[in-house]
C-alpha cells in the first residue's frame, strides 16, 4: 500500500535536501508563532517593553507579570507540547497501521480519556471528600490520563497473542472500544445536570485556557519523553511500510517497534488530552501535509510533524483567544474550522498523491 | 520574577495608581470602580443597586438590562478566560456561585483582584441573601438591605395569595421541544422553584434536573398549563408547535390551549426582578383571581 509503487530510480528526485530545508523553515515558523503567542492577547501587555524592563532590572507590574508569567508562557509551552504530541502521534499511528486515516484514537486513548474526563466531571461529587480535596481542579486531567491508559492497555491485551500484536485486530477492537466508551459516556451525559453538561461540552471542544505550570510539571516530562522515544522509531516505521514480513526480513524488530509506538502514542496523547481536552484534526492534517511536501520517510516526517504541529496549534490558539476577546473560542473548533477546508483544498488540488 | 509578598503588594498599589481610569479612587478603602459582573442575576442586581456605571465588563449570561449588552463580554460564566478578564483591568469581580473554571479564579487571585462569589438562590430568602452579598461587595450595604427586604416582602405577598388557592394548577415546564421531544423540568431546578413560589405544582415528579419525557409521561403528568421560555421573535418555540405536539394536545393544557411564555432570565434568574416574575406567573396561572 505504501511506497511500493515508488520506482527505485528517483524520478522526482531525492527529497532529502528538500526535507532539510523544510525543517529549517518550520523551525523559523515555530519561533514566529511562539513570539506572536507571547506578544498578543486580550490584555494589552507589550512583550518588547516587558523584556526591556526585565533586562534593565526595573521589574514588571503585577498584572504584566501574571499575564506573561502565569497565563501566556504556560499556555505557549502547553500549546507547543500538545501540538507536537498530537501531530507526531498521528504520524506514528498512520505509519504503524499503514492507513492514512489512522489517528491516536485507534489505540483507544481518545475514547478512554474522554470517558475518564466525563466521569470525573459528572461523578466528582461522589468522590470521598478527602480524595476530592486532594486532587481538586486536577481531578479531570488525572481521570483523562488514567482512562486513556486503561483503554490502551485493554486494547493491547486483546490484540496481542503469543507475544505478537496483530495490527488488524487492534484496528477493529479499537473501533469496538470507541463504541463502548461512547455508550458509557452517553450514560454519564444522561445523568449530568445542566452545568455539568456545559462543562463536558467545553471539555470535548478542547482549550489551552486552563494551562498552568502545575499541570505542565506533570504533563511536560511525559510528553517530552514520549516524543524522544518516537525518535528511534523512524527506521522501524519505514521498514513496516513495506509490510511486516518484509520488515522482519530486513532485520527490524517488528514487535518492539509496535510496542514502543503504542507506548509513546498512549503517553503523549494521553497527557496532551488530559491538559487540553479533545483537540481534533492536528494528528491527521499535519502528517499528510508533510508527506505531500517531503515524502513518507519517517526520519524527516516525525521531527517535521513535531515542529509543524506545535506551530499550528499555537497559531490556532492565538486566533481562538483574539477573535472574541475578551472571551475566547474553544480551540478544537478553530483547528477543525481552519484545518478541514485547507485539507480538502489540498486533496482537490493534488488528488492521488495521498495513496501512500 | 519571584517577589516577596510585601513587594507584590507594593507593586499592586503602584499599579492601581498607574491605571489611568483608577485615578478617581486613590485610597484602598474606596469602593471598587471597575467591576466585572458574572452571572445574569448578579449583573442585574448591580444595575438595580444603581451601580451600573461601575461595571466595565459582563459575562455572556448577563443580558439584562439592555445597557449590559453594551459592555465587553468576557465569555460564558463557567469558562472565563483569565487574560480576557484581566484585559478589562478590573478591581472587583462579582460572580454567581459556580463561576470559573478554578484555574481562572486562581490566576485572578495571583493578580490580587478580589473575586466575590455570590451564593445561588432558589427561594425568597436566597434572593435576599444574593442582593445583600452583591451590595456588601460594592459597599452599598444599606441600599442592598432595603432592596432585599422589599423583594422578600413582595414574594411573600404573592405566596400568601397562592396559599389561598384551592386547586393548584399543574404546570409542565418545557425547556425545549426541539424535534418533537420535550425536555421537562423535574425537581431542584429554578423552574420547579418558580412554579412553587407562584402557587402551582410541578406536573412531573421523581427526577432531578431537566430530562426528556416520553409521550406517555406527558400524558400521565396531565398538565393544566405549559410553561416555556420566550426566545424572542426568531425563536423556535412557536406556541402552536408545542400545543400541537401529539401527547401535549390531549392533556388539559393542550385542550384549553394554555401556554405561558416568559423571558428566560426574568423567569429563572432569581435576581431583583424575581418578585415581579413570581407575581406575573401567579396571575397567568390563576387568571380569574386578578
Amino acid at each position: 500500500m505504501v511506497a511500493l509503487s515508488e520506482p527505485t530510480a528517483p524520478v522526482a528526485g531525492d527529497r532529502r535536501g528538500r526535507a532539510r530545508q523544510t525543517t529549517w523553515g518550520l523551525a523559523l515558523l515555530l519561533l514566529i508563532a511562539a513570539w506572536a503567542s507571547l506578544a498578543t492577547g486580550a490584555a494589552g501587555v507589550s512583550l518588547s517593553e516587558a523584556l526591556g524592563r526585565l533586562i534593565s532590572g526595573e521589574g514588571l507590574s503585577l498584572q504584566d507579570r501574571v499575564v506573561l508569567g502565569q497565563i501566556r508562557l504556560p499556555r505557549l509551552v502547553t500549546g507547543l507540547l500538545v501540538g507536537a504530541a498530537l501531530a507526531v502521534s498521528g504520524a506514528v499511528m498512520q505509519g504503524l497501521f499503514r492507513n492514512p486515516l489512522a489517528d491516536p484514537g485507534l489505540v483507544g486513548v481518545g475514547a478512554g480519556a474522554g470517558l475518564g474526563a466525563v466521569a470525573a466531571i459528572v461523578l466528582s461529587g461522589l468522590l470521598p471528600a478527602g480524595l476530592a480535596a486532594a486532587t481538586g481542579m486536577y481531578t479531570v486531567p488525572i481521570a483523562a490520563f488514567v482512562g486513556g491508559w486503561a483503554a490502551t492497555l485493554i486494547l493491547y491485551r486483546v490484540s496481542t497473542r503469543a507475544g505478537r500484536t496483530s495490527v488488524a485486530t487492534m484496528l477493529l477492537a479499537g473501533i469496538a472500544m470507541q463504541a463502548l466508551a461512547g455508550a458509557a459516556t452517553g450514560l454519564l451525559v444522561y445523568a449530568a445536570d445542566d452545568s455539568q453538561l456545559r462543562d463536558l461540552t467545553f471539555w470535548q471542544l478542547g482549550s489551552l485556557a486552563g494551562a498552568s505550570w502545575a499541570k505542565l510539571a506533570v504533563a511536560a516530562p511525559i510528553i517530552a519523553i514520549a516524543l524522544l522515544g518516537t525518535w528511534g522509531l523512524a527506521r522501524g516505521l519505514n521498514g513496516l511500510a513495506l509490510g511486516e514480513a518484509t520488515a522482519a526480513h530486513m532485520g527490524i524488530p517488528v514487535q518492539r517497534v509496535k510496542n514502543l509506538s503504542i507506548l509513546c502514542v498512549a503517553a503523549a496523547t494521553g497527557a496532551a488530552v488530559a491538559v487540553s481536552g479533545g483537540i481534533g484534526f492536528i494528528g491527521i492534517v499535519v502528517p499528510h501535509l508533510l508527506r505531500l511536501a517531503t515524502g513518507p520517510d519517517h526520519r524527516n516526517l516525525l521531527p517535521n510533524a513535531a515542529l509543524l504541529g506545535a506551530s499550528l496549534l499555537v497559531g490556532a490558539d492565538i486566533f481562538a483567544r483574539l477573535v472574541l476577546a475578551p472571551a475566547e473560542l474553544p480551540i478544537g473548533i478553530v483547528t477543525a474550522l481552519i484545518g478541514a477546508p485547507v485539507f480538502l483544498w489540498i486533496l482537490l488540488r493534488r488528488r492521488g498523491l495521498l495513496d501512500m | 520574577m519571584i517577589a516577596g509578598l510585601s513587594r507584590r503588594r507594593a507593586i499592586a498599589a503602584v499599579l492601581a495608581l498607574a491605571v489611568p481610569v483608577a485615578t478617581a479612587l486613590p485610597l484602598a478603602a474606596d469602593p471598587a470602580g471597575r467591576v466585572v459582573g458574572v452571572g445574569g442575576s448578579v449583573t442585574e442586581t448591580i444595575y438595580a443597586l444603581g451601580a451600573g456605571d461601575r461595571l466595565v465588563a459582563r459575562d455572556t449570561t448577563s443580558t439584562f438590562p439592555a445597557a449590559a449588552n453594551e459592555l465587553p463580554d468576557v465569555g460564558y460564566m463557567r469558562r472565563l478566560s483569565p487574560e480576557g478578564v484581566l484585559s478589562v483591568a478590573p478591581d472587583l469581580i462579582i460572580a454567581e456561585e459556580g463561576s470559573g473554571p478554578p484555574e481562572t479564579i486562581q490566576i485572578l487571585a495571583e493578580a490580587d483582584i478580589p473575586f466575590v462569589a455570590v451564593p445561588a438562590a432558589l427561594d425568597a430568602a436566597g434572593v435576599g441573601a444574593k442582593i445583600r452579598a452583591v451590595g456588601r461587595a460594592l459597599g452599598l450595604d444599606a441600599e442592598a438591605a432595603a432592596l432585599a427586604t422589599e423583594i422578600e416582602a413582595r414574594i411573600a405577598a404573592v405566596q400568601a395569595r397562592a396559599a389561598g388557592v384551592e386547586t393548584p394548577t399543574r404546570v409542565l415546564f418545557v425547556l425545549s421541544a426541539a424535534g418533537g421531544r420535550l425536555m421537562a423540568s423535574g425537581q431542584g431546578t429554578a423552574a420547579d422553584a418558580m412554579i412553587r413560589l407562584a402557587g402551582g405544582i410541578n406536573a412531573v415528579e421523581g427526577f432531578p434536573g431537566y430530562k426528556q419525557l416520553t409521550d406517555e409521561a406527558v400524558l400521565a403528568a396531565a398538565p393544566d398549563v405549559i410553561l416555556m421560555m420566550d426566545r424572542g421573535a426568531g425563536g423556535t418555540h412557536d406556541s402552536a408547535g408545542v400545543l400541537a405536539h401529539p401527547a401535549v394536545a390531549i392533556t388539559p393544557a393542550g385542550r384549553d390551549r394554555r401556554l405561558i411564555q416568559m423571558d428566560g432570565l426574568y423567569l429563572l434568574g432569581f435576581g431583583p426582578r424575581t418578585a415581579e416574575a413570581v407575581a406575573d406567573l401567579h396571575r397567568a396561572l390563576y387568571p380569574g383571581k386578578g
